[in-house]
């Protein structure tokens, strides 16, 4: 699903954050990214979704060669990758439905396609009855929600997620997990970078770490393995 | 592009007007303001430039022939002055008609001057009243008549006058109210494409955020730019039609209100009728322009994400 050859990242400005990172993930994997503030969670990610470009190597998603991607292809490539942040980045004058509808604008889904899916999703996440409130009027774990439900909406292959559970509280980062969980077992490949030490020991899952733009730690079934 | 997608544009332009009530507003009220100024500028200078043209159409060139010309000679001038391309019309005023004219100017009080001239003892010459095309070609027609009077054996021509002096003057003002008014509006369109591509900068920073979003779902750029380009279009049409129509009706009510108070002078304003044609076509694809332009500006700075 997701693959990196020899990846080298340096920034315009001189900044090395990735140095040879090699990674398989595969189909319907859940891959904890762990690593100190830095470190190169965020470019991995990046890359991923193809918000930036590896200055070396390569990287395929869904079987694209991302690095090497053209201008007008990108926006087809990440209808297959959902991405989910710690800010939720909720459009604050759409409500809840038209902001998980709006992925599906995007792609020019048909109008009643569109209804029924939006709907199922936020079936999905919980948040049906408040489909016309507006972000605003909705709690941190709850617009995470609707952030996830935008992330599936398109039945992404792959979901990226950068720290989804920063801001919110342990009761309801939980929940978030769960949702995530559920998601993943419905069979989307997962990526989640995370400072979460809690979350990474109870739900044990793959966990790599990276460092000084390096992978030191590959495991299955993994730990968190940092003191907080 | 689907039709259904081309729908949501378009109800996206809508609905993205009115939920960024503020940023309309100010796109609205910085184009209807700067249409407002350009639209009475407008007017203005068309009036200028009518009133301009209508002096100018008045300079007209008066040729005094000596008072004992032949007749026929008379007749083989006025043909050949007549002749002249630039000449528009020629009237030939008899030594009668220039007495009778001249009585007329006088009028009651001053008659007595004139006392004890009649048609036997008329000591006023033959005139043509020569009209030309075009008024700044007033001096080479008057030349010309000069150098026809220089071919025959004596000049039956006393005397050419067009107010020498005085048109050319008259010309510099005119062209220079015409001029001043050119600058005018066209400093003031610059200004009001300034103003407005500023305003929609500004809702475009504050959507920046929209953008990136819509970029990472995985929209394409065309898909996002088309809901601004309909906003843009539809503020810049609905503002534009609106002051011109402002616009319009105010100098309908100027000229109404004004009809009887201005007849003492000989200039008029023109009728609306005149000038709507310039002016609302002017206004309107001036303010459907710069909405267009200045949203699609705007984004395309925002879509490298």
């Amino acid at each position: 699903m997701i693959e990196m050859h020899d990846i080298w990242k340096t920034y315009a400005d001189g900044t090395s954050a990735l140095n040879g990172v090699s990674v398989k993930i595969d189909r319907n994997e859940f891959v904890y990214l762990v690593g100190p503030s830095g470190a190169g969670k965020s470019t991995f990610m990046k890359l991923i979704y193809r918000e930036e470009i590896p200055t070396k190597g390569e990287i395929f998603v869904n079987g694209f060669n991302i690095g090497k991607l053209k201008q007008r292809k990108i926006p087809y490539v990440r209808r297959n990758i959902g991405v989910i942040f710690q800010d939720f980045r909720l459009l604050p004058k759409l409500t809840i439905y038209e902001n998980v509808a709006f992925a599906m604008e995007a792609i020019e889904a048909p109008r009643k396609v569109i209804k029924k899916r939006t709907m199922e999703v936020l079936e999905l996440v919980g948040l049906k009855h408040k489909h016309k409130s507006f972000p605003s009027q909705l709690s941190g774990g709850e617009q995470q929600r609707v952030s996830i439900a935008r992330a599936i909406v398109n039945n992404p292959a792959v979901i990226v997620a950068d720290e989804p559970t920063g801001n919110l509280d342990p009761d309801t980062s939980l929940d978030i997990m769960n949702l995530l969980e559920e998601i993943n077992f419905r069979g989307t490949t997962i990526v989640m970078a995370t400072h979460n030490k809690e979350i990474v020991n109870s739900m044990r899952k793959r966990v790599i770490a990276i460092e000084h733009g390096n992978i030191v730690r590959d495991e299955q079934r993994g730990e968190y393995g940092y003191e907080i | 592009m689907k039709f259904s997608t081309l729908t949501r544009h378009i109800r996206e332009g809508f609905k993205s007007i009115l939920r960024n009530g503020w940023m309309s507003f100010a796109s609205i009220t910085s184009i209807f303001i700067s249409l407002l100024i350009l639209g009475v500028f407008i007017l203005l200078a068309l009036n200028m430039n009518a009133m301009a043209s209508q002096i100018e159409s008045q300079v007209q060139i008066r040729v005094f022939l000596e008072t004992d010309v032949a007749d026929d000679v008379v007749a083989d001038l006025q043909k050949q002055v007549g002749n002249i391309p630039e000449v528009s019309k020629l009237i030939y005023v008899s030594k009668e008609e220039g007495l009778a004219q001249l009585r007329d100017r006088m009028g009651e009080d001053n008659s007595d001057w004139l006392e004890g001239y009649n048609n036997e003892n008329n000591p006023l010459p033959i005139t043509f009243t020569v009209e030309v095309f075009e008024p700044k070609l007033v001096k080479s027609v008057a030349d010309q008549i000069h150098s026809i009077a220089g071919t025959y054996e004596t000049s039956p021509v006393a005397d050419v006058k067009y107010g020498q002096g005085i048109v050319e003057t008259l010309f510099k003002v005119t062209d220079a109210i015409r001029n001043a008014g050119y600058i005018v509006v066209a400093a003031l369109s610059i200004t009001a494409v300034l103003l407005i591509s500023n305003t929609i900068r500004m809702t475009i920073v504050a959507r920046q955020r929209e953008i990136s979003i819509m970029k990472m779902v995985g929209a394409t750029n065309s898909f996002i730019r088309w809901p601004f380009f309909v906003e843009g279009a539809l503020i810049g049409v609905i503002t534009s039609v609106l002051t011109t129509a402002i616009v319009l009706i105010g100098y309908d009510q100027i000229i109404n209100a004004f009809q009887y108070e201005l007849s003492f002078l000989t200039m008029q304003l023109l009728p609306v009728k005149e000038v709507m044609a310039l002016t609302s076509l002017t206004m309107i694809i001036l303010g459907s322009f710069i909405g267009i332009w200045g949203s699609v500006m705007s984004v395309r700075k925002y879509l490298k994400v």
